[in-house]
């Protein structure tokens, strides 16, 4: 396919740099599917937001000066995880408030997209087709769901992949506990949140859950490997991989 | 650090343990958000409206927080009423028990009220050797059972009937029974005694009425009813954030207090008192003390980032909703408030030394926001509580060092790489160095980097 010839920044979270990169490669497969020129600044760390949600926002300032500086000449930023978008979209404004950047971070803000969002505003989901066997269900991150508003844009994709039975729990999205800081200081609450959201899944047949946060496949990855629970965790890109067959 | 902190630990770890309370805390919560659903859409064409003119209407009232006390003091003395002032609790506790010492009272009825419970009441007037009983069922089981409420609307939620039955048998000698009318029954038999002998009544109250110069009490069982009218003084302890502008104003609040709070079209008793009885009347108390108390919400009223923290109508919602709460229990938060709203305001209530590690306690994953009906940013009050902490020296040193060498690290990509370089071999030994259960949340590096990745084969 090739529709387009626009340029997207990868935005590559620090968890998926060091831990999860084939979330980082499913992603650009994707994208590149679709005619996008994908560019990625080798000077990327983090968006900041470990020391951020731990209270210590002048070290946050530090980190995320270094996240302005690269990529505040882009014009399309994309990440595979909504914490981070959400990160510098609703915090870096605050984070810059009264300081030197306070303009570019609110600037930067509008123009860094989570990767199902930014499909959905292209219009690039219908041009979706492909297949994937199993029972799925959708887990969405919070930061996703509560601080972004994406809630059927992650559907709308799945809806385009045939093969599967969709099975999702009832209600709203519920967290699995990750939290960053938060499943390192609590980690047995954290644990437990993770066990009662697997639980949600596994109890109506699911045997692969898909996600959009790297954080929380990690996280769900963890209790599951814990508890032997019987269930793949993938990320929505990697799904996307496998269904529509990239290379 | 700090025994708040220790004992949150202990007491969270045991209850992510305990999967008997878990299953039962889910039921219960699974009961109360279907009827809150159901509610919501039977009664609201728009739910989202009615909680934004709800926060708009608290928000004024904030606003004109002075201005409207002052009116309601006017209003309600007008009528025979006595306000007092307490800055804090020790100094409401001093006002209730000078009122009870000039009455020779021995013996206090209350009804439920979260307000007594953050200047732990019970404990001191029991102290004092006067009795107190809980009227409110829920607060009347925790306490007989000796224990602290465990939900602020639902104190007793984690109570089974089974668990009551015993607690009964044990306490009113009654055989054991399943029936929850029988058990209620015998709750009422005891209270009604009670009732009648009191000598005094203590009510919160679930807002203050400034034009009309009254309080209003919401409930469902009719014991604030007759914790008013029954004794011959009546004391109202209420923070003073609980003031709203107008009468006409509850058209509003009660509807949406009892969906959120409890799935119910409105509460079945509301009750707004405006003063003691008249000299005509036949019922009611002689004397009425309102005592309106700040106890730290000044602090919280005058902090531009806080102060919508003081909207709260203390509805319960953000507890049933937060994973964390549903998790670990009312118990384990060692305070009046529990839950999202809870971790916002004790720090600030009662001292961000002790406190403030509530504020980390969450995933952040925002849901108290969602559903609060006065539109109040539970979670990203928590962050603020969390900067706060950091502002106010209260972070220990390991993790402000921790944070200030990622930080450094994190700050520039050649850090990063050489980091990665030098610690991946070794990072299987730095992870044996932490306890066990810290040990698996240390995520395996991959072999390569996305960085490296992507310079080998990516363009």
């Amino acid at each position: 396919m090739n529709i387009s010839r626009a340029n997207v920044s990868l935005f590559i979270p620090c968890l998926v740099d060091q831990v999860y990169p084939e979330i980082g490669m499913a992603m650009a497969k994707v994208l590149r599917y679709f005619g996008y020129n994908l560019q990625y600044h080798q000077q990327q760390t983090c968006c900041g937001q470990p020391a951020f949600n731990a209270g210590h926002r002048k070290k946050a300032r530090v980190v995320a000066e270094n996240f302005i500086e690269v990529f505040y000449n882009d014009s399309l930023i994309v990440a595979p995880s909504g914490s981070c978008v959400a990160m510098v979209r609703n915090y870096y404004p605050t984070l810059f408030q009264g300081h030197a950047r306070e303009e570019q971070a609110v600037q930067l803000s509008k123009k860094v997209f989570e990767f199902s969002e930014f499909l959905d505003r292209e219009g690039l989901i219908e041009k979706i087709t492909g297949s994937f066997p199993g029972r799925v269900g959708f887990h969405n991150s919070c930061h996703s769901y509560r601080e972004l508003g994406v809630k059927d844009e992650p559907f709308k994709i799945l809806d385009r992949i045939k093969g599967f039975q969709l099975l999702q729990p009832k209600g709203e999205s519920v967290c699995c506990g990750f939290g960053g800081l938060f499943s390192f200081k609590f980690d047995e609450i954290a644990a437990t949140m993770a066990n009662t959201r697997l639980g949600m899944f596994t109890s109506i047949g699911v045997n692969t859950i898909v996600s959009n946060d790297p954080g929380c496949i990690m996280h769900l990855r963890q209790e599951a490997q814990d508890k032997n629970i019987d269930v793949e965790i993938i990320h929505l890109t990697e799904f996307l991989v496998i269904a529509m067959d990239l290379k | 650090m700090k025994a708040e902190y220790s004992q949150f630990q202990a007491a969270s770890r045991i209850k992510s343990r305990d999967q008997v309370h878990l299953t039962k805390i889910a039921k219960a919560i699974d009961t109360y958000d279907n009827a809150v659903a159901e509610m919501q859409s039977r009664q609201y064409v728009n739910w989202q409206k009615a909680c934004t003119a709800a926060a708009e209407i608290k928000e004024c009232a904030l606003h004109d927080l002075a201005s409207l006390l002052e009116e309601f003091e006017k209003n309600i003395s007008g009528r025979g009423a006595k306000v007092l002032w307490a800055q804090n609790a020790h100094e409401a506790r001093q006002h209730i028990l000078s009122i009870i010492n000039a009455h020779n009272a021995r013996k206090v009825v209350k009804s439920k009220s979260m307000t007594t419970e953050e200047i732990g009441f019970n404990e001191f007037f029991e102290g004092q050797g006067i009795e107190v009983f809980e009227t409110d069922l829920g607060e009347l089981i925790v306490q007989l059972a000796g224990e602290k409420p465990y939900h602020i609307v639902t104190p007793a939620m984690h109570k089974s009937t089974s668990e009551i039955a015993q607690l009964f048998h044990k306490k009113f000698g009654i055989p054991i029974s399943d029936n929850a009318e029988e058990l209620t029954m015998a709750a009422r038999a005891y209270l009604r005694n009670a009732y009648v002998t009191a000598d005094v009544g203590v009510t919160g109250a679930n807002f203050i009425i400034a034009d009309e110069g009254a309080i209003v009490v919401t409930e469902n069982e009719g014991n604030a009813r007759l914790t008013i009218s029954c004794p011959k003084v009546h004391i109202v302890l209420v923070g003073i954030e609980k003031i709203i502008p107008k009468l006409s104003q509850l058209s509003l609040f009660l509807p949406l207090l009892a969906t959120i709070g409890t799935g119910q079209q409105i509460t079945c008793y509301n009750s707004i008192i405006r003063g003691p009885k008249k000299s005509d009347e036949m019922d009611g108390p002689e004397e009425m003390y309102v005592i309106l108390i700040d106890n730290g919400r000044s602090d919280i009223y005058r902090n531009s980032t806080f102060r919508e923290a003081l909207r709260c109508i203390r509805c319960g919602a953000c507890l049933n909703t937060c994973p964390v709460y549903r998790t670990i229990g009312g118990h384990t938060y060692h305070t009046a408030y529990q839950g999202p709203i809870g971790s916002v305001i004790t720090p600030h209530l009662c001292g961000f030394t002790q406190w403030n590690h509530l504020s980390f306690a969450s995933s952040l994953c925002a849901s108290c926001t969602q559903v609060c009906p006065v539109n109040i940013e539970i979670h990203r009050l928590l962050l603020e509580n969390r900067w706060e902490a950091f502002k106010g020296k209260h972070i220990g040193i390991t993790w402000k060092f921790s944070l200030a060498f990622w930080a450094f690290i994190a700050s520039r990509r050649s850090r990063m790489n050489l980091l990665r370089k030098v610690v991946k071999p070794g990072l299987k030994v730095l992870t044996k160095l932490l306890p066990a259960s810290k040990r698996k949340h240390i995520p395996e590096m991959s072999s390569k980097s996305f960085a490296d990745i992507w310079s080998a084969y990516g363009q």
